[in-house]
């Protein structure tokens, strides 16, 4: 009867819901009844393969390893590409003489789940986002999204947000709200900060920040 | 007894919930930008923005005008998280180093140590790890306190110094999160510090904590199958069989810990209760290790029970059972082989639920993942298959961008050729305007001045009004015309031009700080147009740059990212096939090794079925049941 030494790979564990390294049956070591002499021959072959796959593995790894580190710097190139590759972006095709960008916050604690957002500059629609689960997630831990960025030239322009949400009862709710910004020689940021109609914070604030 | 124990020193891929960078009352949008990338899981977009961010921050004369300065300890970190998130250890502990050395409070100083040890930690760098933690001192956040004394308890036992491990994890008196994993550890520590009776203590009580969530769950388990493995080492079996019947029948555990449970009834000669435990595990997935283990130990128990015919054919199911399974193995070694196994790691789904990874088994054509588990499972394995997922995502974009540049080609082009006809008559036409605006404000500028000076020396001339000036004029002319003469007629007349001269100069006299006063409103009602006759005039400057500046310049820019966009690709493309190697040879690598067990098991069931057929045969006890 075998019977195995289970207790080889016991180690530190550590939280995160994931424990890497299960018990390999085989790897582990192995003891066998003496009557059975074919199973000891079995369980002796066993162990040597389970020395050399041990051996294949810590190659393998030291492989893994060395790829990784040339990973994180191609990584580290690629950004830096990217860094470069948005200023050329920004200056190519949103100069700062007509640059608006418009961004999307929730009111701190708001709980009302935001459907869609839709955007109209002088009468022109500029932008119609429908929040992922994800995206609202990260607005709501307090994630700022820029929903638009293009150009308008100088002067006084017409904003028109309208908001599609739930509120916590479950309530469908559409709320559209007007203002009016100026655009002068820098870029124009507004910010939008949304919240749920009837709670304690104003349903859709404009913020020039 | 003679149980091994060691603590093999790598350790697990650990993400201790660090400080959320939450953005509740933000002040800088793009820090929340980043933030709201990174809260989506896309690290490369929070970390080109926040890496921007804080370029543009540092390069500023005055920093602390800049509302990124509300936020930039925060943001200094979060740089440090996004990076390790992204699997970028080196620049990650970069960053955090950055902190550590940087004019911050002792609490961010710390936070900051502990981050950068768990970093070293993860990388193996075990004395780094340990230098990191000794810069800890003074306030450390509560919310890292149990994290801290966790990790140096880690180290403790990663360096081979299980005692102090043992008495650092006694003190930490953590919240539900960490309690099973203290606990757990606290029983291993004692177990390497050679202690065994004490661990067995320890594990028993982790193995009865009470948990509530799912890691909390399988820590207990881990727990009971430890103490159920070591109690059956020392020949406690009974002991050793109720620890393993605590795990749970639904758990990652569960298979080890009826395997177990039977070769300890099995081990005391109890073979029908072994039995049980192991029937149950026959039923279940078969590509489980433990489950193969099974197929051999029941057939074994019923020969061991002298039931040789149910030996027999159990034996002979088994056979069957293997023979399908290296069918599978084979199968899924031939799907790798063209691929498959890559395919299918890179579809949308793997990167939505970090599960369905286990799932592909339910594509056509790919590999029978239930033999991977334990290998996906695995740190390296998991840092290779996220690497391979990210090399493929940079790959992606850069072919994205690869187009952008042909498009921004034709931006400029469009742009060169709609400008240029335009521009010279349009420069010929400003030039104009310009002298003349120029003469314009010169004027204003003169007159301006001269008011002042008429402010400490008065020139009443100066205010006079155009028929003023046209009526002193003529006086003078008269003046002239009169000459000197004694002629009592002319005498008579340079009396009357004397006298209009005096009204006249009476008038620029007595009115003189109402003139004064009104050339100054006038020439302020002057400012307004003036005003805005300048800004029209800056804007049409700024645009004026503006059109030389869509399409002028760029080339060499342009030139040079496409090159380094073309490169990166390359080198993307020859680490994504290495990369993508590895994983199919690590893979294949483990469904040999499967493979090769389960040839072993086969050739066992084929020698217990002869040999159970022949102890069936020469049984003369009479027929056995079936």
């Amino acid at each position: 009867m075998p019977r195995r030494n289970w207790i080889t790979n016991t180690r530190a564990i550590e939280p995160r819901g994931r424990f890497m390294h299960l018990p390999s049956d085989s790897q582990a070591p192995v003891r066998c009844e003496p009557t059975l002499a074919a199973r000891v021959f079995i369980f002796a072959l066993l162990l040597c393969l389970g020395s050399v796959h041990g051996w294949a593995q810590q190659n393998d790894q030291q492989q893994m390893r060395d790829l990784d580190e040339q990973v994180q710097k191609i990584k580290s190139d690629v950004l830096s590409i990217a860094a470069e590759l948005s200023q050329l972006e920004e200056k190519l095709l949103y100069p700062s003489g007509t640059q608006v960008a418009i961004f999307v916050a929730l009111a701190k604690g708001d709980q009302m789940r935001l459907d869609a957002a839709r955007l109209q500059i002088d009468g022109q629609l500029v932008a119609h986002h429908i929040y992922s689960f994800k995206e609202l997630e990260a607005l709501r831990k307090g994630g700022v999204q820029r929903i638009y960025v293009g150009n308008v030239a100088s002067g006084d322009h017409k904003l028109e947000v309208l908001v599609d949400g739930k509120l916590e009862g479950g309530a469908d709710f559409t709320r559209t709200e007007r203002f009016t910004f100026r655009k002068e020689a820098k870029p124009k940021l507004v910010g939008l900060t949304l919240a749920a109609p009837g709670s304690s914070n104003t349903p859709i604030t404009l913020g020039e920040w | 007894m003679r149980a091994r124990y060691r603590l093999i020193g790598f350790s697990l891929a650990l993400i201790l919930v660090a400080r959320p960078a939450t953005g509740g009352d933000l002040r800088d949008f793009f820090f929340g930008e980043a933030l709201y990338h990174a809260f989506q899981g896309r690290f490369f977009d929070a970390l080109q923005r926040l890496d921007t961010e804080l370029v543009q921050h540092h390069r500023l004369d005055q920093p602390e005008l800049d509302t990124l300065h509300y936020h930039i300890n925060n943001a200094e970190f979060s740089v440090g998280d996004f990076e390790l998130n992204y699997r970028m250890h080196h620049r990650a502990g970069r960053a955090i180093k950055a902190v550590l050395e940087g004019a911050v409070d002792e609490a961010v100083r710390n936070e900051a140590a502990f981050r950068l040890a768990r970093i070293h930690f993860q990388k193996d760098q075990l004395d780094d790890a340990q230098n990191a933690l000794g810069r800890i001192h003074g306030v450390v956040p509560a919310e890292i306190r149990d994290g801290v004394e966790f990790l140096r308890a880690n180290i403790d036992m990663a360096t081979g110094r299980p005692g102090d491990a043992v008495k650092v994890l006694q003190q930490v008196h953590s919240d539900e999160s960490l309690t099973g994993f203290v606990a757990y550890n606290l029983g291993i520590a004692l177990l390497q510090d050679s202690r065994s009776r004490e661990a067995i203590e320890q594990l028993d009580k982790a193995g009865r904590l009470p948990a509530s969530n799912e890691a909390g769950l399988a820590i207990r388990d881990k727990s009971n199958l430890v103490l159920g493995s070591m109690l059956f080492e020392s020949g406690e079996f009974e002991r050793a069989k109720q620890s393993l019947e605590r795990v749970r029948l639904e758990g990652p555990f569960s298979n080890q810990a009826l395997l177990r449970a039977g070769f300890a009834a099995a081990t005391a000669k109890q073979y029908d209760r072994a039995l049980v435990p192991w029937n149950i595990l026959v039923e279940r997935e078969p590509t489980a290790a433990a489950v193969q283990e099974a197929m051999l130990a029941v057939p074994h128990a019923y020969a061991s029970l002298n039931l040789h015919g149910r030996s027999a054919i159990r034996y002979g199911r088994a056979l069957d059972q293997y023979s399908k399974q290296i069918e599978r193995v084979d199968a899924s070694v031939g799907s790798i082989r063209e691929g498959s196994f890559l395919k299918a790691l890179i579809r949308e789904e793997s990167r939505q639920d970090e599960t369905w990874v286990i799932r592909l088994r339910s594509l056509p054509d790919a590999p029978e993942t239930y033999y991977l588990m334990e290998l996906m499972a695995s740190h390296d394995f998991q840092t290779a298959l996220h690497n391979y997922l990210d090399l493929e995502d940079l790959q992606s974009r850069l072919k994205a961008w690869n187009t952008s540049f042909d498009a921004f080609d034709d931006i400029i082009r469009l742009r060169s050729q709609n400008y240029e006809p335009l521009l010279p008559e349009v420069d010929a036409q400003f030039r104009e305007l310009d002298s003349r605006i120029r003469l314009e404000l010169e004027q204003r500028k003169h007159l301006s001045e001269r008011l002042k000076t008429m402010l400490t020396s008065p020139r009443p001339d100066y205010l006079a009004t155009a028929q003023e000036r046209i009526a002193g004029e003529r006086i003078a002319l008269i003046e002239k015309q009169l000459g000197d003469s004694d002629n009592p007629e002319l005498v008579a007349l340079r009396q009357r031009a004397a006298r209009l001269r005096g009204a006249l100069t009476w008038r620029l006299e007595t009115e003189y700080h109402e003139r004064l006063t009104a050339a100054y409103v006038h020439l302020n009602e002057l400012n307004e147009p003036v005003d805005a006759l300048t800004k029209q005039y800056d804007a049409f400057v700024r645009t004026r740059q503006a059109a030389t500046h869509s399409y002028v310049g760029y080339d060499a820019q342009i030139a040079g990212l496409r090159e380094r966009v073309g490169k990166a690709l390359q080198r993307v493309e020859v680490l994504m096939a290495r990369q993508g190697q590895m994983i199919e040879t690590v893979a294949i690598n483990q469904l040999e090794a499967r493979r090769e067990r389960l040839v072993a098991q086969q050739t066992e069931a084929r020698f217990g079925v002869a040999d159970s057929y022949d102890r069936a045969s020469r049984t003369e006890s009479g027929p056995e049941e079936h």
